[in-house]
């Protein structure tokens, strides 16, 4: 397991050079670019990397990468890689699902592995929609949407799946979009860096059957009013001259104001190291969806003991405590007679 | 630890091959505890045993509440014995609920010990006993006797300071010391366990102590009791012993086959009844790298299963029927990627909660037909509490050397219950490793699904492997390659690839064996837990002077080879199981041949009498 020589490594080793089959026009299609991208930089061999995923569109991408990979069940995925890293904790795992996967089917599955902080990056790409069954809404869909399966509007409250990470005990939760690769480049690189749990949530466009979904807060030109870039130990603020900025109101509430009106001193400090997550959790609840001023970055970033790594340290610890087992010790060790 | 097994106490006493000695009272009354005490001083005493605990599935049911009772039954014997026996020749009723409850059991002649403290008036309502049935002559078929264990119980302990309410709890052990004294058990090993276990307690031990011995001095001084009978030592095969519950010799089974196959075991599992000692087993042995982990739920433990099982362990994951309904889908995916892993499922009586610490064997059609599409894979049932052991081995085995999934099923009977088990030679297990994949196999690199000729197994390449990336999924893979397929031809073809492969482990499997007599005519052939009431029965039936012959399977699919010949032998076949015909409907469909079904869902298992009877009317016809 070793790497004495740093691996120089270039995209095309991560790619498995089957045919990519998602709707021309997928946001999928910038995500798996961005993903190829960063991971040569990462210094890990593609042999080390395990793509587990669910079932989904998203969940084709296993498929094309030149690393293992498990195209799983639906909503499964973080189970089968809680699976794989128990196992084999030197590898580097990462799952991959979508809104409907990873909070619909399974959701018990991603906050147990959060809360258990299993070193998984799971990186859950939102459409908002069902796509792979052809246009029904999602946990993450507005209320009211119209779609197949609610043909008078859905009633049903969507989840916000930042407020699910970091209510799951998430020790690292951050959220990018598939318009800005460089975005998302550094947001999976910061995921990999953490040990522990890590979720990253993809605003991605389905063209086909939610298309636009992000467009109040992704076209080009709503961008700087829309985005709330945050960034640790910088007072948060926006707007195509930084005239938008967040504030926090005698509740301790985090809220967004005008710069001017607040004044720069009194603008949030971002520290996504604060072990408490109420003001993490507070800032995800600055937007309801993707139609006002959304925060985007890293929301949290704690450590936390590893799952895997306290798995492998009971076990050193018995090893060390009772010796390696001896089967037949074992087999003797209630009341034996002698016949 | 070996202990000393030398005779009893010196006292005159009649000898007997056997008897069936059931502990019941109310669950807060310890009756499992000196039940187990019972069944280890026996086994060291080196009689051959069967037990039979039966319990609520509620933590404390109402005291004193027929719905409360809970019970201890074993068998003892000089001779090699297959059942906890059919009823008890001695009932030990702690209250009227536990007699209530346990009546409708006894044949007659047989003794009750009552403990006449607990039949009060509110003792009786609670019981819904409408007349104290000590004062009519309703228990006039039996030895009834009435013995004040509580206030013998507080007597005894007085001087210790105890409080008479805490005393009180010791009366199980009262009771365990009278019938010690009844079958002329020696006291040591039980005054030692009971020195041991509460030596932090030392009111508690003080106490237990001697209400053991006020029972054991009852039994000597209150005339009550003719004497005391003798139960000899078993003469059974050579070796060394332990008594062993079926859940840990599951757990055992899994060790050795963990590593026998050089693997490490990781255990994920969500907690069920009756399948929980299993976890609890295993997290015991970490030291043998065994990694266990309490699930989110049942599905994520067969989940998390498959992803240890494609980073190269032995994955195990263990249930009961409800569980095995949420891990359906789970197993598809486990089948169609063709990895080694092992589903335990302890059998409990359904459907849905059902009755959860009661046995059946109604999970037969649900291991060997319960998933969408194709979806073949081996079961392996164990016959007995020890043969647990062997059969998660075999479980084992087959899963790593054919890359499958593999059901081992067993149930609430075999896992509760106990039997001396001559210890296996470790050093004589046989070496089931398997090789990982190291190197491309294919001039287009690795492919996942290029199957092994013989065996069919595909390669197992665990990721960290340079140059074996793979991507597998439960999509259809072309043959081969295992790239996602959706040609018609290559689906028919990875169809019956998946059934060759697991139909061909028929010759990898030992022939039934056939307990042949000359002259029968009638095949009783079972599966699982019946196996020791079957035998019984057989025994029974030949020792009325008729010829009958006895064949158990503990492959389920596949069958052995020759089984269709076998039945073929007979003109009668007859089939018991524990629900409505599942085995025998199996084999006259397959085989076309006539078995009669023989069936019982009570939640408990056969009697050899039950057995006996049916068999011989079976001759007749």
């Amino acid at each position: 397991m070793s790497q004495t020589t740093p691996v120089t490594l270039s995209r095309k080793d991560f790619e498995s050079g089957q045919e990519v089959r998602w709707c021309p026009g997928c946001g999928d299609y910038s995500i798996l670019a961005a993903l190829q991208s960063v991971l040569p930089e990462l210094g890990v061999e593609p042999h080390k990397m395990v793509f587990v995923s669910g079932i989904g569109c998203s969940s084709r991408l296993p498929y094309y990468m030149n690393t293992y990979g498990v195209h799983s069940i639906h909503g499964r995925a973080p189970a089968v890689a809680t699976g794989v890293a128990m196992t084999r904790p030197d590898l580097h795992v990462f799952v991959i699902g979508g809104d409907g996967d990873m909070l619909s089917i399974g959701g018990n599955h991603l906050i147990h592995a959060l809360r258990r902080n299993v070193n998984l990056k799971i990186l859950m790409f939102n459409n908002q929609i069902y796509g792979l069954t052809k246009g029904q809404y999602s946990p993450t869909s507005e209320q009211g949407k119209v779609t197949k399966s609610t043909p008078f509007g859905s009633i049903d409250h969507p989840f916000n799946p930042i407020s699910v990470a970091i209510g799951a005990e998430a020790g690292f939760v951050a959220r990018t979009h598939d318009m800005d690769r460089k975005h998302m480049m550094e947001t999976f690189r910061r995921a990999h860096e953490h040990r522990g749990a890590a979720f990253v949530e993809v605003y991605q466009n389905c063209n086909v059957f939610n298309d636009g979904a992000f467009d109040d807060i992704l076209k080009k030109d709503a961008r700087p009013d829309m985005l709330i870039p945050l960034r640790h130990r910088e007072p948060i603020r926006f707007g195509a001259d930084g005239e938008h900025g967040v504030a926090v109101n005698e509740f301790g509430e985090p809220y967004v104001a005008s710069v001017a009106d607040v004044g720069e001193d009194n603008l949030l400090v971002h520290d996504e190291h604060r072990p408490d997550p109420t003001l993490a959790f507070s800032l995800s609840r600055l937007s309801t969806g993707p139609h006002m001023p959304t925060p985007i970055g890293v929301f949290r970033d704690i450590e936390r003991p590893v799952y895997e790594v306290e798995v492998e340290a009971q076990v050193s610890a018995a090893i060390e405590r009772q010796g390696p087992g001896d089967l037949a010790a074992v087999l003797a060790s209630g009341r034996t007679w002698t016949v | 630890m070996a202990i000393d097994t030398t005779a009893a106490d010196e006292v005159g006493s009649t000898k007997l091959d056997r008897v069936v000695i059931r502990f019941a009272g109310d669950s807060g009354d310890g009756m499992q505890l000196v039940g187990d005490r019972f069944t280890e001083l026996s086994a060291a005493f080196g009689n051959d045993l069967a037990t039979l605990p039966n319990y609520p599935a509620e933590i404390r049911a109402p005291a004193g509440t027929v719905a409360g009772v809970s019970s201890f039954q074993v068998h003892i014997s000089d001779h090699d014995i297959v059942t906890p026996g059919d009823g008890p020749n001695v009932l030990v009723a702690m209250n009227p609920a536990a007699l209530k409850a346990n009546l409708r059991d006894l044949s007659p002649g047989s003794s009750v010990i009552v403990n006449i403290d607990s039949f009060t008036q509110r003792d009786l309502d609670k019981a819904d006993y409408e007349a104290n049935p000590l004062e009519d002559d309703s228990l006039g078929r039996f030895n009834v006797y009435r013995v004040p264990m509580t206030s013998i119980t507080i007597e005894a302990t007085k001087e210790l300071g105890v409080k008479p309410r805490d005393a009180e709890r010791s009366k199980n052990f009262f009771a365990l010391g009278l019938i010690c004294w009844m079958y002329t058990r020696p006291a040591k090993p039980i005054i030692e366990w009971i020195e041991s276990k509460y030596s932090e307690k030392e009111q508690v031990r003080d106490a237990n102590l001697a209400a053991f011995r006020a029972g054991r001095n009852f039994g000597e001084t209150a005339e009550l009791f003719d004497h005391p009978y003798e139960i000899q030592p078993a003469t059974l095969p050579k070796g060394t012993y332990t008594n062993i519950v079926g859940n840990t010799a599951v757990a055992y089974g899994l060790i050795a086959g963990a590593q026998q196959a050089k693997l490490a075991l990781v255990y994920p599992s969500y907690p069920i009844t009756p399948a929980s000692e299993i976890l609890h087993e295993l997290s015991k042995h970490k030291n043998f790298g065994v990694r266990t982990m309490q699930a989110e739920d049942e599905i994520a433990a067969a989940a998390i299963a498959i992803g240890a099982a494609f980073s190269g362990a032995l994955a195990v994951t263990g249930t009961s029927g409800p569980g095995l309904d949420l891990k359906a889908e789970a197993l598809g995916l486990a089948v169609s990627l063709e990895l080694p892993m092992v589903i335990v499922d302890v059998q409990r009586a359904g459907p849905s909660t059902g009755m959860p610490t009661k046995t059946e064997q109604t999970d037969l059609f649900l291991a060997l037909y319960g998933r969408h599409g194709e979806s073949p894979l081996p079961v392996v049932a164990a016959a007995s509490p020890s043969d647990c052991f062997d059969s998660a081995f075999e479980a084992v085995r087959l899963a790593v050397k054919y890359r499958t999934p593999v059901i081992l099923l067993t149930d609430g009977y075999l896992a509760n219950g106990a039997e001396p088990w001559l210890l296996p030679d470790v050093a004589a297990l046989p070496d089931i490793s398997v090789e990982f994949a190291t190197s491309p196999n294919h001039d287009d690199g690795f492919w996942p699904y290029l199957r092994d000729p013989v065996t069919l197994a595909r390669p197992w390449a665990v990721p960290g492997t340079p140059k074996l990336m793979h991507r597998i999924g439960g999509i259809e893979k072309e043959d081969g390659s295992g790239n996602i397929s959706y040609q018609p031809e290559n689906h028919e073809r990875m169809v019956r690839l998946r059934q060759a492969k697991v139909e061909g482990i028929s010759a990898d499997i030992p022939p039934i064996e056939v307990d042949h007599q000359d002259g029968a005519e009638l095949l009783v052939i079972g599966w699982g837990s019946t196996w020791g009431a079957i035998k019984a029965g057989v025994r029974r039936v030949r020792a009325g002077g008729h010829a009958i012959a006895q064949a158990h399977i503990h492959h389920l699919n596949p069958l052995p080879a020759n089984i269709g010949e076998v039945m073929a032998r007979y003109p009668k076949v007859l089939c018991p199981e524990m629900n409505l015909g599942q085995l025998a409907h199996l084999l006259r469909g397959k085989f076309l041949v006539d078995v009669q079904s023989f069936t019982k869902v009570t939640g408990v298992p056969f009697r050899a009498a039950e057995m006996e009877a049916r068999m011989l009317e079976e001759i007749a016809r």
